[in-house]
């Protein structure tokens, strides 16, 4: 940050300063004088005369020399450190140096040292990539310290996060696809039912998709389901309830459940709805970090 | 002056035992949370048993019940002995007592809860920071009152840092307590952004430089000369720490805020002063350990010395240690690492825990009118539990910390973390087991305690000791 926009008035400059150096100064003062002397004090093995409480009492002894030293070691140092580095107010400091600068420096050897490499592997299709297993062990690194926080560090996926290591795909599984999902990311939307089809129709439509997976719930129900699943749920999960990669609607026929599979919870998702948020990555990794990260997925499903 | 003068030693005593009963209790909830970081699964899926909600319970319980009280307890008692005259007033001493367990109470409650401001070390929500600084105040007017009704010339250099205490906690607090309530248990500071957690930290800081230093320096300034029978070593380097502890410790907050979004100058000046703080904080340890000399045979024979002088060792070790982690290379290696932790409790427990358990063991005969601890050996138990305890926490926690750092930046030759979070974690379980060991080991020494302190004080009267004739 531009040290002018930190205070808002000179005044501050310089009250920081003054502070500052008064604190510093004082202390110096403070040692150099008590060190010395003071003409009919107690001397050294001798108490100063005041008594508390019965019995206690205080020697006088000097300030030890190797404590002294420290203390004016330290004072020093800090005048030294505040006269090269950002410290006294606004004053930027003799070496120039700012935390931003340091990143960028640091940034900048990084990117040169590791740039060709990434660079080279970006020129490589992701098909062919992904059957690299140098590559491929990138991506792994990429994916553990990125993304397994939601996806799991097996890249199984976690409730509301979804496996990667099978073969069904929201949003679709074919290199490119992927690729475009970490760069810029997918939102999501299935809206909330509740309103719309009241509590009956909610378990209607519960019993109807828990029937499409094969799972138990009551056949009655489910046969009213239906109707409601061709009006309100066919036009993104399409009428076979088979999905819609487009949209990411999920298809309802398999057992693969991103919020469980539950009676309850696939009432809820219904009733409620579910807003998936998967954060685009561009900006922060970088097209080229993507492209392993990219490989490294596709590589999951290809074992 | 009445004859019959006493000392009130009714607040003294009922503090020094809730200092026992909330040691224990903070130091359980201490180990609680020990294991929960070894097998999370104890927090049984249940909001109020999770480490997030017992972890500041944690911490309060131990530094301002278990820490408040002893200061509370050691505060009175000595500036009453020193000044030579009963506290100010007793009604205003019984209120912060009870004003003081009621804080506690509403801590313990509301905490497990997840009633809480979110600010570090002052979790606690407005309603009751508003009694907080009531029962300070009222505190403050006790302990200065009593100086100034004093019937000797000068003040002990003990009320020196127990005031220094007692006024700038209050500062504190109001500052960093600022907030707009939106609900009975929800407000919001004041502060935005940065500022907020530079306000913060310097609250934290100082809650570390004054609560749990200053206030306890003032403890050791009459339990070491007391317990030695040895005059203090050095009258002119008690004036000198004094104001350079307590001038350079308030601008050392910044080094809570390394590479954080806080401008660099207030980054830089935050670790130039916790650097110049290591002569200071020194002073008080020089001055303790070396009041000791010519009675150095006492160690031998007196475990409630025992404590004292280890604790000054302690406060020594972690006043050298806080200012090389705040030296911004250290500390991009240190922070957020269990090193912080480990530096935490060598304070804590090294010495926050000990200097008072000391002055516990050497109160309780004297408040309750018996001789002597019902049992030495015990204390001396207690003394070597609590020692190995200690050691053993710090110890695991430096090489916990220490390997935390290193796994976070190591790189491999194409640029990617070595070590993903997870990993690093795993790595954490002996270390967080034998920090378990040691903190459970430090928490039954506390038990072995208030047995020893049970015996010496049931089916006593308890008496006030007449107030000290001034010649």
């Amino acid at each position: 940050m531009n040290p002018e926009v930190i205070f808002s008035s000179a005044f501050w400059n310089w009250w920081i300063i003054a502070l500052t150096l008064a604190n510093i100064l004082g202390c110096w003062w403070l040692i150099s004088w008590s060190a010395k002397k003071v003409p009919g004090e107690a001397a050294v093995g001798e108490v100063t005369g005041h008594r508390w409480d019965g019995d206690l009492q205080e020697y006088n002894n000097p300030l030890p020399r190797w404590w002294l030293w420290l203390f004016y070691i330290t004072l020093v140092f800090s005048l030294g450190y505040l006269a090269l580095y950002p410290g006294l107010g606004k004053l930027p400091g003799l070496l120039g140096w700012t935390p931003q600068k340091q990143y960028q420096e640091e940034i900048a050897a990084a990117e040169a040292a590791y740039q060709p490499l990434f660079a080279r592997y970006a020129q490589v299709p992701l098909e062919a990539l992904s059957k690299d297993p140098q590559a491929v062990k990138i991506g792994q690194r990429l994916f553990v310290n990125y993304c397994a926080g939601c996806h799991g560090s097996d890249a199984r996926g976690n409730p509301g996060f979804p496996d990667l290591s099978d073969h069904d795909w929201l949003y679709g599984g074919d290199p490119r696809t992927i690729e475009t999902s970490i760069l810029d990311g997918r939102n999501a939307a299935m809206p909330a039912w509740q309103e719309v089809v009241g509590d009956a129709g909610v378990d209607q439509l519960t019993a109807y998709v828990r029937r499409l997976a094969g799972l138990e719930a009551n056949a009655n129900l489910a046969a009213d389901g239906e109707a409601l699943f061709a009006t309100y749920c066919a036009g993104c999960h399409g009428s076979d309830a088979g999905g819609n990669q487009t949209l990411g609607a999920p298809n309802l026929h398999d057992r693969v459940w991103l919020y469980g599979g539950s009676a309850a919870s696939v009432r809820e998702s219904i009733a409620g709805g579910r807003n998936g948020h998967m954060p685009a990555h561009r900006e922060f990794l970088g097209t080229e970090k993507v492209h392993l990260l990219a490989a490294f997925i596709y590589s999951l499903s290809r074992q | 002056m009445d004859a019959q003068a006493t000392y009130n030693y009714k607040v003294v005593r009922q503090f020094t035992i809730m200092t026992v009963v909330w040691g224990i209790v903070g130091m359980l909830v201490g180990v609680v949370i020990a294991a929960e970081m070894v097998w999370p699964q104890l927090g049984m899926d249940l909001p109020w048993l999770q480490f997030g909600r017992l972890r500041p319970l944690h911490t309060n319980a131990v530094i301002f019940a278990f820490g408040g009280s002893a200061l509370f307890a050691t505060s009175y008692y000595v500036v009453q002995r020193t000044c030579q005259t009963r506290l100010f007033s007793d009604r205003l001493a019984a209120f912060t007592f009870w004003g003081w367990t009621s804080v506690i109470v509403l801590a313990a409650i509301t905490l497990p809860l997840g009633i809480t401001t979110s600010k570090e070390y002052a979790e606690l929500e407005w309603p009751i920071d508003i009694l907080i600084t009531f029962v300070w105040v009222a505190y403050a007017v006790v302990f200065f009152g009593t100086i100034v009704k004093r019937r000797v010339a000068h003040i002990y250099v003990a009320n020196w840092f127990y005031g220094a205490f007692i006024l700038t906690v209050a500062v504190l607090h109001l500052v960093n307590s600022a907030a707009l309530p939106v609900s009975l248990t929800k407000s919001y500071s004041v502060y935005p952004g940065a500022i907020d957690a530079m306000v913060q930290w310097w609250y934290g800081h100082n809650a570390v430089g004054f609560f749990l230093t200053a206030g306890f320096l003032g403890m050791m300034y009459y339990f070491v000369p007391k317990q030695a029978g040895r005059p203090i070593y050095s009258y002119r380097l008690s004036v000198v720490h004094f104001w350079a502890l307590i001038s350079t410790y308030m601008w050392a907050g910044p080094h809570h805020l390394h590479y954080t979004a806080l401008p660099a100058w207030a980054q830089s000046l935050g670790m130039v002063f916790s650097l110049i703080l290591l002569a200071p904080s020194w002073g008080g340890m020089i001055n303790g350990i070396m009041t000791l000399s010519g009675a150095w045979h006492k160690l031998r024979t007196d475990p409630i010395l025992k404590f004292l002088i280890v604790s000054l060792s302690f406060y020594g070790m972690s006043t050298f240690e806080g200012p090389m982690m705040s030296i911004k290379t250290v500390n991009a290696l240190s922070h957020y690492t269990d090193w912080t932790i480990g530096h935490v409790h060598s304070g804590a427990l090294g010495w926050v825990a000990m200097v008072s358990i000391g002055a516990v063991y050497f109160l309780v005969p004297k408040l309750f009118g018996r001789e002597q601890m019902y049992s030495v050996r015990l204390i001396d138990w207690h003394f070597w539990m609590s020692t190995i305890g200690v050691v053993l926490y710090i110890v695991a926690m430096w090489i916990a910390g220490v390997m935390q750092g290193l796994m976070w930046r190591a790189v491999n030759d194409d640029g990617t973390l070595t070590y993903s979070f997870v990993e690093s974690l795993q790595a954490m379980y002996p270390f967080y087991f034998v920090r378990l060991l040691g903190g459970a080991l430090f928490f039954v020494g506390m038990l072995v305690m208030a047995y020893n302190v049970f015996k010496t004080v049931s089916g006593v009267q308890p008496q006030d000791a007449p107030v000290a004739q001034t010649a």
